[in-house]
């Protein structure tokens, strides 16, 4: 009994356990099933997608290119920048990282700043946020050391646009900066894959496409946490084209000496070509603050500085040209008819419009007496030319000065020029609807009135003249030089000789208005000086007595080129609220002829970089527009 | 079937001298160090080759063999009276656990008791429990009458919420079965079990209910892993890419880019059988399969020689509490069950898991000895 039990018993369990071994192996089966479809069966899918998993295309940005002047002096160029770097997406907590940061490498309260618009302004998913720029070598050796700690954190030496004389080079190169949201909608995004900054200004922007160079493409393994392991395979990118100019950083530091802290700006031209030697706008600003974003802080001094040192006087600035454009109305005056070289007109000191009591006033009160052409240009006639523009009308006037350049845009390599303003009937009724008043062709006749004009303009212009008679539009880089400029239809050659003789007798004539500028020079310069009345300019709710007679003084303006019969530079110069033409802005311009002509031979000899160096710090000095 | 080629097979070894003399089953302790040796070597690639880790696995091997060989000299009555001690111990270490435990990723586990090596109460109980049933049922006759079986699922049911509650839903499940292998084997009748079943499906809603938000994740993610493919669904399609992408021979030994590239999570632990499958294919898992359906093999073996219904209960349950491990690991990595924190039996690493192990073959080993020792019993 007792046996038979023990039997049964262990009979169950046994067959139990047969049943359960049974099941076991139903789904032992279920699991190699399970594997040969997935190892055998869907291989590729899944081969696929440890691949996709495995390997991430990286886009490798180009180096841009350089920006040269004419003696091969780099002026933009690109520096290895110790950046540390961080993805989001990698990190826990940021706020962690970032104490854990601080406490290795020196983080100012600025950096974290930085940084957090960094963040905030990001473009793309998985895009590389700066956390600090220019690592010293200490920080850098500090935090190498646990980066493996930080996952999402990296170090890279991604070169950075640097700009030796940021200060000189501001207003003529730009700079590049971050592209912006607007940017990246209108580029081509495969082409910016690698890239994250943009010429927003001057030469960066013109020159864009032929600066940026072509994406390379890395493959790269990567773990899970997107480490980089190694490089599988490798496109390089193709560096950006270098662009020459014709700019001249010594000349350049010599027009920012030469307006020293005075408001102003001053282009001076290479007639045979039409170049920019140089370009001045003072105040100017480092362009190196802008690369990297630029902090608040430091961008809102810029913009409530009352001298605006951002805004290009140069390119932007519309003054009323004043007598700086005699010589050219007085052409297009020949041209007409209007006068001819032998007429004559009597001064008085004022001109009257017939049945109209109204006197328009010659800068000379007593008036110059008999004058003819040559006269009116050298002592700078204004009652003159109030009679030719009368005679001449607005229409013709306008028709004719348009050969120079005015009221358009100067186009080719130069941006965010402004147009200034030709007076016409036609312009006056599309710009204000309104008809055109004779009064305001007498006026007009001494480059006042609607009259205004960038000083780049008046540089064009002049670089006509100097070529006699052969508008070429000016242009930064060698690239340009693609044409010998379109002939301006004014007169004969014999007319243009004469009046540049005209301006030669502006300095070195008896009577000349620039005539104290011109002393013991051995070469010789033609020009014009101007003094423009001032509207207003920047009028802010300030009472201090000097500072508004100060800003309300008249704008001085010289345009001219030298040697008189070969011309080797055109320079117009404009400082504001600066006084008359003659006393202050011609001697002002003899400076810089004496430097092109006299030391650096018209540009043959080399330039003095201590003194670019010493010019570009001092025009970068805090405050130092203060100081006048 | 199986049993009857395996018998013969063994017969011309004469394995029965050896093991009457020494106790230790040869057969079993052959497959056992194969297939260690086998996971040292897949953990060297697992573990992104590091050698410490290895050689720690090897001394947690080394320890366990010698800890089976040690119960497999131990008298089957002297285990049957220390049964219920050991039960209650081990029950008594799952509330510590829940008291002053320590824990990683937000589970409550270990004990880290002064002086002894960290260890996990929950994997003692792993053999406590199914010697605990089979103890119980095997005081009375079988099969187990119904107030029997109550107790028996009483004392299945604390533990496994002890456990359920640190919480660790993959070992409170094996613990469960080796619980209900020693309450089906002792002849549990069919219609019970068809209820028993059908009372389970009903529960299934109430357990939805209680589980953890991340467990029920899991359940979701295994019905759609892309739902969540970055939180819930990685590991399990990190872990099916390995598999599939491995194909019929691998990428070769550490060269699989998912585990290597660490887009395989816990490729040394819980998820190893990924490594194995990515680098050596379907052919080195094959391998792997086929050393536990052998070691399984031998064990069902042991149970049918075991002696007593004490013996047979736990050899039977043990036997078949090894093989759901291998199945829910390798079915959790192969995406056809949710993912649950077991480990592949004798090759993640990991001291406790192996141990314990070698401790349940050390049990059947014991199971079998007595016979000669002893020859007028049962």
């Amino acid at each position: 009994m007792e046996f038979s039990t023990g039997v049964r018993e262990k009979n169950l369990i046994q067959s139990r356990v047969v049943v359960a071994a049974l099941g076991g192996l139903v789904l032992l089966s279920l699991l190699f099933a399970r594997l040969i479809w997935l190892q055998l069966v869907e291989t590729e899918r899944f081969q696929t997608a440890s691949e996709a998993n495995r390997l991430q295309t990286l886009p490798v940005g180009p180096a841009r290119g350089l920006i040269i002047d004419r003696n091969g002096v780099v002026l933009a160029e690109n520096r290895p920048n110790l950046q540390l770097l961080l993805i989001p997406e990698e990190v826990t907590d940021l706020d962690e990282l970032i104490a854990e940061v601080r406490q290795r490498i020196e983080f100012t309260d600025s950096d974290a700043e930085r940084f957090a618009k960094n963040l905030k302004t990001r473009r793309r998913p998985r895009d590389l946020v700066v956390v600090k720029d220019d690592l010293s070598e200490s920080d850098a050796a500090r935090i190498a050391v646990d980066l493996f700690r930080f996952p999402g954190l990296q170090m890279e030496a991604r070169p950075t646009r640097y700009y030796p004389y940021g200060g000189l080079t501001a207003h003529s190169l730009g700079y590049v900066g971050r592209l912006s949201l607007d940017e990246l909608k209108r580029i081509e995004e495969g082409r910016y894959a690698g890239t994250e900054t943009i010429g927003k200004l001057g030469i960066e922007k013109a020159y864009e496409d032929a600066l940026l160079g072509q994406v390379g493409v890395e493959r790269v393994e990567t773990s899970a946490r997107g480490q980089i392991m190694r490089s599988v395979d490798r496109e390089d990118p193709v560096p950006g084209a270098d662009i020459p100019l014709h700019l001249d950083i010594g000349l350049t530091a010599k027009l920012y000496d030469v307006l020293g802290d005075r408001r102003g700006a001053i282009v001076a031209i290479d007639p045979m070509n039409g170049g920019i030697l140089g370009l001045a706008s003072a105040p100017t600003y480092d362009a190196n603050s802008f690369i990297g974003g630029i902090s608040q802080a430091e961008y809102s001094a810029l913009q409530v500085d009352r001298d605006t040192p951002l805004f290009n006087r140069a390119l932007r600035g519309q003054y009323p040209p004043g007598s700086t454009i005699k010589p050219m109305i007085g052409l297009v005056g020949l041209h007409y008819g209007a006068v001819s070289w032998k007429s004559e007109y009597f001064s008085r000191g004022f001109f009257q419009l017939p049945g109209n009591e109204h006197k328009y006033r010659d800068w000379k009160e007593w008036g110059h007496g008999r004058v003819n052409m040559d006269k009116a240009i050298i002592e700078s006639c204004d009652t003159y030319f109030y009679d030719m523009a009368v005679r001449l009308g607005i229409d013709q006037m306008s028709e004719g000065m348009k050969h120079f350049g005015f009221g358009r845009r100067q186009g080719r390599d130069i941006q965010g020029d402004l147009p200034g303003i030709l007076p016409s009937r036609d312009w006056k009724r599309a710009a204000r609807n309104e008809s055109w008043y004779l009064g305001e062709t007498v006026i007009s006749g001494i480059g006042q009135g609607f009259w205004v004009t960038t000083p780049l303009q008046l540089a064009a212009a002049t670089t006509a003249t100097a070529r006699r008679g052969n508008f070429i539009e000016p242009h930064f880089s060698v690239l340009e030089d693609v044409d010998a400029g379109a002939p301006v239809p004014l007169g004969t050659s014999m007319d243009w000789e004469r009046m540049i003789d005209a301006m030669e007798g502006v300095l070195h004539g008896e009577t000349g208005t620039a005539r104290d500028a011109a002393r013991s020079l051995n070469y010789r310069i033609a020009g014009k000086t101007g003094t423009a009345q001032v509207v207003s300019i920047g009028q802010e709710e300030e009472y201090d007595a000097d500072e508004i007679e100060e800003r309300f003084r008249d704008h001085a303006l010289f345009v001219g080129f030298a040697p008189a019969d070969a011309p080797r530079i055109v320079v117009a110069l404009i400082i504001e609220n600066g006084g008359s033409g003659g006393s202050t802005a011609a001697p002002a311009a003899r400076k810089v002829f004496d430097y092109w002509l006299l030391d650096r031979n018209g540009g043959a000899s080399p330039p003095d970089f201590d003194y670019i160096a010493t010019i570009n710090q001092r025009v970068l000095e805090p405050n130092h527009a203060d100081s006048n | 079937m199986l049993t009857a080629t395996e018998t013969g097979h063994i017969e011309s070894f004469k394995p029965k001298r050896f093991a009457q003399r020494y106790g230790v089953d040869p057969l079993l302790t052959l497959f056992v160090l194969i297939t260690t040796l086998y996971g040292l070597i897949i953990l060297y690639s697992a573990s992104g080759q590091s050698l410490p880790m290895v050689l720690r696995q090897g001394a947690h091997v080394v320890v366990g063999i010698a800890i089976m060989a040690l119960l497999s000299q131990v008298r089957r009555d002297v285990i049957i009276q220390v049964t219920p001690f050991v039960f209650l111990f081990a029950a008594l270490l799952l509330v510590a656990v829940l008291l002053f435990g320590v824990g990683a990723k937000g589970a409550q586990r270990w004990l880290d008791l002064p002086g002894l090596p960290r260890f996990q109460p929950s994997e003692l109980m792993k053999v406590a429990l199914p010697a605990m049933v089979a103890w119980w049922l095997t005081r009375q006759k079988l099969p187990p009458s119904i107030s029997q079986l109550v107790i028996a699922a009483v004392l299945i049911v604390v533990p496994v919420a002890l456990i359920a509650k640190q919480p660790d839903l993959g070992t409170s499940i094996i613990i469960a079965g080796s619980g209900f292998f020693a309450i089906f084997l002792a002849g549990i009748s069919w219609r019970l079990l068809a209820m028993l079943g059908g009372f389970g499906l009903l529960a299934l809603p109430v357990l939805w209910m209680v589980m953890h938000d991340y467990q029920r994740a899991r359940v979701m993610t295994l019905i759609d892993p892309q739902s969540d493919p970055l939180g819930a669904g990685w590991n399990t399609i990190q872990a099916m890419t390995a598999l599939g992408s491995g194909g019929m021979f691998g990428k070769g030994y550490a060269a699989g880019t998912q585990a290597q590239l660490k887009f395989l999570p816990e490729s040394h632990t819980d998820f190893i059988v990924a490594v194995l499958g990515e680098e050596m294919g379907f052919v080195g898992i094959s391998i792997l399969l086929i050393l536990y359906a052998l070691i399984l093999g031998r064990c069902l073996v042991l149970t049918m020689r075991a002696q007593g219904n004490f013996g047979r209960l736990l050899s039977g349950s043990i036997t078949f509490t090894f093989f759901v491990y291998v199945f829910v690991n390798v079915g959790m990595v192969c995406g056809v069950l949710p993912v649950v924190g077991v480990p592949l039996p004798l090759i993640s690493y990991g001291g406790t898991s192996i141990v314990s192990l070698l401790i349940g073959f050390g049990l059947i080993m014991s199971m079998q000895r007595t016979k000669r020792i002893l020859s007028g019993e049962s």
